[in-house]
């Protein structure tokens, strides 16, 4: 049993989950939506008092921590008592694209040689990390969610401005993977 | 007792996004490089279960365990709001390969620098919350 649930999962199985997963949440009396809970931390941390848009009954949103600190701990069960023992089956002609700019793919998950501490410490992975964060933290919360708000929540239910939203983060994605990545790496 | 069901979920949640592996800064280039259908499967197939499901529960009025009717509120139209932040997010997404979900299943997978990524996310929501009167929405 273990075994078999320690192979890569299908789409085809990941994508009815994630959508068993959004039907939880409303069925618990929440919703879907990740992007929700760094506003919570900045109410959490104080943030209220100086800025408007943070004044607001941050426990209520303690739900959905909760929710983040079990996905934590359900991403540490998965990389130990479920982990793959087989390298990511990344397509090769990814793997040759990463590799004209620098970027050896190491078959892990995500790249040790960018998502580590000692990268934090150079240019490259300063931007990654502290600029990359920023940016979804910023804009997420300007298009009002990020891809489980937008993306599977709000396109789930027709919304306009959810399918407006998704076309902007591939725009942004397509401008940051084919245009600044060359320029960057 | 009443978070212990949201931490489950949450368990659920990180399991799916890692063996999926959606949380892959590696899979979130083959995708904008539209290099494989993988990620484009996941979200697709979410989304096919998830508009039969939405429009069930409220053809339904299907209530949560409260027993409240679940209710989906329509979002306020406008395409700048949508359009550029969409854009910005979009930027951060492919840089860091990681949206919010992925960010802390990714702390959970062992990559503890995603500590920065998430409190540059919370700065970056800050720093909206401070700029949101001048931004067009």
């Amino acid at each position: 049993m273990i075994e078999f649930l320690s192979q890569p999962w299908a789409w085809y199985v990941s994508g009815p989950i994630i959508a068993l997963v959004m039907f939880l949440l409303l069925w618990a009396g929440g919703n879907f939506g990740v992007s929700s809970t760094l506003r919570t931390m900045c109410s959490m941390g104080g943030a209220g008092s100086k800025v408007a848009f943070f004044n607001f009954d941050w426990k209520s949103q303690i739900w959905n921590i909760v929710f983040v600190l079990g996905a934590i701990i359900g991403g540490f069960i998965a990389s130990t008592l479920l982990k793959n023992p087989e390298p990511l089956a990344l397509s090769s002609a990814t793997v040759e694209d990463l590799q004209q700019i620098g970027i050896g793919f190491d078959g892990a998950i995500a790249p040790l040689s960018i998502f580590s501490w000692e990268s934090f410490f150079s240019i490259k992975g300063f931007l990654i990390l502290v600029v990359g964060g920023f940016l979804v933290g910023f804009g997420t919360r300007w298009a009002g969610g990020c891809t489980s708000g937008h993306a599977i929540s709000g396109l789930s239910n027709l919304q306009i401005p959810s399918l407006i939203a998704v076309i902007g983060f591939f725009i942004g994605g397509l401008i940051m993977t084919h245009l600044l990545f060359p320029l960057i790496f | 007792m009443k978070f212990l069901k949201y931490l489950l979920i949450g368990i659920l949640f990180g399991i799916v996004m890692t063996k999926s592996e959606a949380i892959s800064w590696y899979r979130i280039q083959e995708m904008f490089r539209f290099q494989s259908f993988h990620m484009y499967g996941i979200i697709g197939s979410a989304l096919a279960v998830g508009v039969v499901m939405v429009a069930y529960l409220k053809r339904k009025e299907v209530k949560s365990l409260d027993g409240d009717i679940i209710t989906f509120t329509d979002k306020n139209f406008s395409i700048p709001r949508y359009l550029l932040g969409g854009i910005v997010f979009g930027l951060g997404w492919a840089l860091s390969g990681a949206c919010p979900g992925p960010m802390y299943t990714l702390l959970g997978n062992g990559f503890s620098v995603f500590l920065v990524v998430i409190a540059s996310a919370v700065l970056g929501t800050f720093t909206y919350g401070l700029l949101r009167d001048v931004l067009p929405h």
